[in-house]
This record gives structure tokens, sequence and C-alpha cells, in this order.
């Protein structure tokens, strides 16, 4: 089977993460399974959010909105799990679950219906108007989460007991690195599957030349929408994960600054590459171990990096490495 | 419900108005003139703040540190101007938004770098302190008036400057058509610069009133950054007026809201729940009269600028 | 006489105090080529806009297929077969000549809404879409970026997707517009075979083309239609000659 050189590198890259827990492991430094983990994580959450970027052109702001429902609904699922009471709405009621499929289930839907409201106002906007309306639905989100003092507040929500997962025994970091490191291929498989579909072509090709696309009959507007829905409910995913790994949900993770890191994250591994948020994941969570390390103003070399790549390495890391894409 | 209360708040929300005006105005000409989405302004905000706390301590004058603030903010916005922003011209919005937020980075490290992370402390200047009587009996700080002041000049003194001077022209020329101006033998880029300081003065300014209020402090431009985006989305990207009129719609919305809607709840909820339920509602209804207004008008109020 | 495909009436659209369309009435009919000339600033821009639904007539109608389509969105007109070219290209710049006319395929047969199969491996999009480049002669340029294809390659695309869609109707803004003689003759060529597929509207400055195609001739001045004829008719029309063609021929 031939590949292209584009995903020896994706295989490449997913190889080597899954190679550092094991090495950390191997040389006494269990430490760096976290670290590795925490990888994969923000990878699937950029993943989801190069559905709408980097396929769609969508520039969202906003996606921190996703991240953030998906770990609260982790936390929330917790705890009424934990007190055993069910999650009440009124007309109905949700049995809780610690269980992880469920509550990435929950997570996944709760974030679909979000994204769909969202999206379905913010998609008739373009342009800056689109960046600035994506932030204020996540800022609106972000002031919404804080205000329940039951669920925290201001000071974020713990997850004393991380979550279950049939037959593992989620504790041992390995494990969980494991579960995680899984549903990144499983996203990253879903991702390249819907970049190469009709949708997928429909989708870039709108992000090329809208009208274009109205022209030969297929309307833009729907398109976009499920896309965005589709990358609210993976980064959803991934911040159910994220708020598992933490065992705690921080408001921050609805912050602007949140969706901002997003977004680099996939600028600095490639926009609209298959590997490009892991890369750009890797890249990060290494800069900042390495830096932060070293000293405590990091985030200001990460800034000269962000504004080095972006005004003289566009492609990002594997724009460097692979080229520029052909699209067939 | 006190009279006195509430004139207070509504002349606080026509004080958050003004500050937010002044921020939005630069955000806006530099999009209607350049077509550049800044992330960076809280930035110059904050260093107009620093500025005028430092030569403010140094000299004792307030107003020196005002002048400074301008100084500053204007020289540090021409500066990134010719080194970063004007490659992004060209590029596309993603890119812009990105290169500044790395600006943004890199002016709160560095400041914390160079000042730590402790705040500063800027005083009143003398001749502003105290509170000046209120019809209903309450008294209300001197400053917060002038700043209500500062506000109405700098709207009129932008009125002006675009209405009746060359530059103005020029700017609104520009606005209408980039390509045209230049081949008019208009220079282009010294124009650019100069209407990107200028909007970077106007942030400084209002960093360096706000400071005396509240404190200077690294992270202090954030909050008020993404409000002003929300001026200027609502208000009509590349319109002055309509910057205005976002400005004050905000400053006095959410200021009331959050003085009104706890108070409106308590009339059927137990007092802290009210509490909670007024004040989430209070801390999202900026944003959520802006979905409204794009929802219903998706270029804003007053659109001037092609997108 | 079979009702018209497409029947322009009484379009009007003003912006501000300008009438850009003034009472338009025309029609397209069966197998023909129908010009549409005028200078510059005539309003023929704001027509083609309106007739292809980015742009809301104030008055009149716009029918399609014996059917009013004043409230179809773009995407629903093309797919009720409303093909058009654009004066300016307007491509998927980074998609290949192949993938382009794809897109038009895949919208012909119906779902965008397909998750799972590679489009490349799929026979069912990949021969239509190269057959109909086979068509305009683009065979060979298949797999090259739309932003690396020439100015002239890029208007036989455009026509290679207007195919594609199996178009009931052609709307053609100015193809032979930056094509050199040899070009120009080939399209010339191709669109008088294109008529027997579908009627054509075709814009055009190039008299060479228009006298060469057309069955009947509209002229557009300051937004109405001024004369509207055979070509005979046209040539010998004194108002025209004065307002559009000068003093030529």
């Amino acid at each position: 089977m031939s590949l292209s050189r584009e995903n020896w590198i994706s295989l490449a890259l997913l190889a080597l993460l899954l190679a550092i827990p094991y090495a950390a492991i191997n040389f006494g430094n269990p430490f760096y399974v976290t670290l590795a983990t925490r990888m994969a994580i923000l990878g699937l959450a950029a993943v989801g959010l190069n559905v709408a970027l980097g396929l769609g052109g969508l520039v969202s702001f906003g996606h921190a909105a996703f991240f953030g429902v998906g770990g609260y609904i982790a936390g929330i699922m917790a705890s009424h799990a934990m007190s055993m009471q069910p999650l009440n709405f009124g007309l109905f009621a949700l049995p809780a679950s610690n269980q992880m499929p469920a509550i990435w289930i929950v997570a996944m839907l709760v974030a679909g219906v979000l994204a769909a409201a969202i999206g379905a106002i913010s998609l008739r906007t373009s342009g800056v108007y689109f960046i600035m309306i994506t932030l204020a639905f996540a800022q609106m989100t972000f002031y919404f989460a804080i205000s329940w003092p039951a669920y925290g507040g201001e000071d974020g929500l713990s997850i004393l007991v991380r979550n279950q997962f049939p037959g593992v025994n989620t504790m041992v970091p390995i494990n969980y690195f494991l579960i995680c490191f899984g549903v990144l291929v499983v996203a990253l498989i879903l991702f390249a599957l819907i970049k190469n579909s009709r949708f997928g072509a429909a989708l870039q090709a709108a992000r090329q030349n809208e009208v274009r696309v109205a022209s030969v009959g297929i309307a833009p507007f729907r398109i976009r929408l499920v896309a965005f829905i589709v990358s609210g409910m993976i980064t959803a995913l991934a911040g159910a994960l994220y708020a598992d790994l933490n065992r705690f949900v921080s408001p921050s993770m609805l912050s602007w600054h949140m969706s901002g890191e997003l977004i680099v994250l996939i600028i600095l591994g490639g926009v609209g590459r298959l590997a490009g948020p892991l890369a750009g994941a890797m890249l990060f969570v290494m800069f900042e171990f390495l830096l932060g390390g070293l000293t405590e103003r990091w985030q200001f070399f990460l800034g000269l990096l962000l504004l080095g790549v972006v005004l003289f390495a566009r492609g990002g890391l594997i724009g460097l490495v692979a080229g520029r894409q052909r699209h067939g | 419900m006190q009279t006195a209360l509430f004139i207070e708040q509504l002349l606080n929300g026509l004080q958050l108005g003004v500050m937010l005006f002044l921020m939005a105005a630069g955000l806006t000409l530099i999009f209607g003139v350049m077509g550049l989405i800044n992330l960076a302004h809280g930035s110059l905000y904050m260093v107009g703040a620093f500025a005028c706390a430092i030569v403010a301590a140094q000299t004792g004058s307030f107003w020196l540190g005002l002048v400074a603030s301008l100084a500053a903010a204007a020289a540090a916005g021409a500066i990134i101007e010719i080194l970063v922003i004007r490659r992004l011209y060209q590029r596309d919005h993603l890119d812009q938004v990105l290169a500044t937020f790395a600006l943004i980075l890199i002016f709160s490290e560095g400041t914390r770098w160079l000042f730590g992370s402790f705040p500063l402390y800027l005083d009143i200047p003398p001749l502003l302190q105290g509170t000046v009587p209120l019809p209903g009996g309450s008294r209300y700080q001197l400053y917060r008036l002038a700043i209500i002041g500062v506000g109405a000049l700098v709207a009129i003194g932008l009125y002006l400057l675009i209405t009746r001077t060359r530059l103005g022209m020029r700017i609104r020329a520009g606005e209408s058509d980039r390509e045209m101006i230049g081949a008019l033998g208009v220079d282009i880029r010294t124009l650019y610069t100069v209407v990107f300081a200028l909007g970077a003065a106007l942030a400084g300014l209002a960093g360096a009133m706000v400071g005396a209020l509240q404190s200077v402090q690294v992270g202090m431009g954030e909050p008020a950054l993404i409000l002003a985006f929300v001026v200027v989305v609502i208000g009509g990207i590349g319109s002055i007026k309509g910057a205005l009129v976002g400005a004050l719609l905000v400053g006095v919305v959410d200021t009331m809201g959050r003085f009104l809607l706890p108070q409106l709840f308590g009339l059927f909820m137990n007092a802290s729940q009210a509490g909670i339920v007024g004040g989430a509602l209070a801390s999202m209804l900026i944003y959520i009269v802006m979905a409204v207004v794009l929802a219903v008008r998706p270029q804003g109020l007053f659109p001037a600028a092609k997108g | 006489m079979a009702e018209p495909v497409l029947d322009i009436r009484d379009l009007r659209k003003t912006f501000g105090a300008l009438k850009a369309t003034d009472g338009v009435s025309l029609d397209l009919r069966p197998g023909e080529i129908h010009a549409l000339i005028g200078p510059n600033g005539a309003g023929k821009s704001t027509l083609i806009h309106q007739i292809a639904g980015t742009l809301k007539p104030d008055a009149g109608e716009v029918r399609f297929l014996g059917q009013t389509v004043n409230q179809l969105g773009v995407a629903e007109r093309a797919r009720m077969g409303l093909g058009r070219s654009f004066q300016v290209s307007s491509l998927a710049t980074e998609f290949s000549a192949l993938r382009n006319v794809m897109l038009a395929v895949q919208s012909k047969q119906g779902s965008s809404f397909r998750f799972f199969k590679p489009v490349m491996r799929d026979k069912s999009l990949t021969e239509p879409a190269m057959a109909a480049l086979e068509r305009v002669g683009l065979k060979d340029r298949a797999h090259v970026p739309a932003a690396e294809l020439s100015h002239g390659e890029r208007r036989q695309l455009e026509i290679a997707i207007a195919l594609a869609l199996d178009s009931k109707a052609f709307l053609l803004d100015e193809p032979m517009a930056g094509m050199g003689p040899e070009g120009s003759r080939q399209l010339t060529g191709f669109l008088d075979g294109l008529r027997h597929e579908a009627p054509i509207l075709l814009v055009e400055h190039d008299m060479d083309a228009v006298f060469a195609l057309a069955d009947r001739i509209s002229v557009l001045v300051y937004g109405r239609i001024i004369a509207s004829g055979s070509v005979d008719d046209i040539r010998n029309n004194p108002e025209v000659r004065r307002a559009y063609l000068g003093d030529m021929e």
C-alpha cells in the first residue's frame, strides 16, 4: 500500500506519541505518561476544531465553549453519580453515571445541541463578525457556567474519583493514556474519512469559494452547520477526557484564552492537515513543559514562536515537513 | 427604587461607555481603514496605564503621566505597526487573529517580566478628587464625571478630525477604496501607521484614566478588549458613529443590568437566589444583546466599511 | 410556441437613485442562443445577478422552466438546472479541475451528506467529471489545481462544470473575455454545438462571436432593452448603432 508522505508523518507522530509513555515508565519517570495523555487530549480537541477551521475555514473563536461543556458534563455526572442523585431537568431526569462511555455520549449530545444553536445564528454572519459572535457565545457559556455555586462557581468542580471505563482501571495512568490515545486514533480516522468524502469536498470547496458551491447547487449554510456541530462534539469529547485527566473542571476551560490556544495548536501543526492538530499539540505541550521549567515567562516565547509561524512558516510543522497539500 | 442610586448607576454606565468608546473607536478605525482585526488593542490600553503610573510615580504629576500614556501607547502602536502589523494587511483574518494574539502574549508576559505581577497604583490627581452633588441627594466622584467629559471631547475631536481635516479625508477615502487612494498618490504606509498610532493612543488614554479608578496590572486590558469588540460588532465595523452608539449602549446596559437584574429577580425569588440568577444573567446580558443584534442585522447597526 | 425556458418579465432594480434594471423583459427559447449586448455600465451584471439569484429584484418576475423562481436562492436555481459561468472565473482554487467538476456531479446526484466513501475512488463521480472535461478539451489538465490553469482553461473549466450539471439553460457572462483569437474561435465553435443541448443566454462584448452565434440579440442600455431582434435587425438599427456599435460595419 503506497502512502503519501503526509500519511507517513501522521503514522510516525502517532507512533511517537505511543512511545513516550512506555519510555517514561521504562526510565522510571511516570510523570511523562500524564504529559503524553495531555498531548493526546489537546490533540483531540484540536482535531475537532480542525473540522470547522481547517476544512471549513470557519474561524471559531469560541470552541472553548464546547471544550468546557464536555468537561462540565464529566464533572457534573461524576458528582451526581457519587451522591446518587439523578440529573433533574424538571420534565425528565437523567440517571447519573460515572461510566465514561455514557458520559461521552451525553457530553457529545449536549455539545451537539449547543453547536447547532450557536451555529444556526453565527453561520449567518461571516468574516470578522463570525469570529466575534463565536467569541461572544463562548463568553456567555463561561459566565453561565461560573454562576452555579452547586457546581463550583468560579472555583471549578472537582472530580474526586476518576470516572470508570468498563474493564479498565482508569486510575492507572498508562491505562487512561491508552483510552485517550484510542479515542484520538478513532477521531483521526473519522477526520480523514470526512475530508475525503463528498461532504468534505463540499465543505472544503465552500471554504475556497462559497459562490462556486452555491452555483453548482449546494447550499453552503447547511454543510457548514453540520461541520460546526461535528466539530463541537469532538472538542467536547476532549473536554470530558481533560476533566477526567486532571480530576478537575476549571472554568478556564471556557475562557477565550482556551479558544485562542486551540487555534494556536492547529496553526503550529498545520491548518487542515490530518496530523496538524496532533503535531501542534505535541509541540505546544513540549514547549510548555520544557520552557515552563526554565522560566515562568514561557508564554512570552510562545508568543514569539507563534508570531514567527504566522509570518514565516504558515503551513505549520506539517507544512514544513510534508510540503503543500495536493488536492488530487 | 432610589433615584439617587439609579442616577449614579446610569452615570457609571456612561463612564464605562466612554471608556469603551475610546477603545472601540480605535478598533473600528483600524478595521475600517486597514481591514485589520487587532487583538492587541488591550495591550496598548495596558501600556498607556503602565506609562501613566510609572511617570506619575516618578514625577508626582498625574498630568505628565497622562501625556506619557498617550506618547507611550502611540509609540508602541507605531512600532508594532511597522514591525508586525503591516505584514498582515493582505492576510486573511485567521492570520491577523493569531499574530495579534501572539502580540498579547508578548506584551503581557513582557510587562510581567519588567514590572512583576503586582499591581501598580495610580492616584487620582488632586484637582479631580472629591465628589459632586447629584440630583437625588447623593454625591458622585468628580473624576468619573471628568472621564465622561473627556469622552465627549474625544468624540467631538474625532468627528472634527474625520470630517474637517485632510487626514480625515484620507481616512474616509481609505475606508471606501483602499486601492484608489494609493493610485491617487497618498502615502498609504504612513497613513496606516498614523491611523494605528491614533487608535493606540486612544486605547492608552482609556487605560490611564481607568488605571486611577482601579489598579494598573497586567491583563487589565483583556476585559476591556472583549467588550470593545462587542461594541464594534454591535455598532458596525468601520463606523465611528456606530462605535459611539454601541459603546454607550453596552456601557449603560451592562451597568444597569448588573444593578437592576438582581433586584428584578428579587421580586419573586429569595435574595440569594436572585443574586445568583440575576448576576449570571447580567454577565451574559451584553453577549445576548450582541447575538440578537447580529441575528437581526448581521452587519451591525451602522455598517460602514465593506467587510 | 412552447413556453420559453427562461422568461424575465418587467424586472426592476434600483440602487438609491440609480435604476440599474428599468423594466427589463426578455426570454430564452429552446435551442437558441440569445445574446445580450450593451455598453459598460448598462446593468448587464445586475441583470445576471437577478436571474442567477444572488440579487433580489425590486419588482418583476424571473421564470425558469415555467416556474417563478424569485423566492429561490442560487443553489436551488442551480439544482433546477440553471448553469452559469462567471465573468471573473469563480472556482475552488485549491482543487484540481477534476475535483471542481466532481463537485457539480456530486450536486447533480443529490446528497452531499455522505461522510465515508472517498470521492477520488468513486467512479460515479470521476467518470462523468472526466467526460465533461474531455468535451471542453481539458482532459489532460484534469489534475492541475484550478489556480494554476491559464485564463482560457479556467473558462473551459467553468463550461465543463455547467455541462456536468446537465443544465437546462446556460447563463454565460462574457465567456470570450481575455481569450486570444484561437481560443475565441474554438469556444465559438463549441458554443455553437452546445445550443442544442440547452439554450444559452450569452452576455458578450465580442461582436464577432455575437454575430456568428446569436439567433437573437437584445441590447441593454441604462437598464433598458432598447432593441431586440435578429442579427440583421440589430446591425441595421440606427438607435443601436448610435448607442453602442458606433460606426461598425
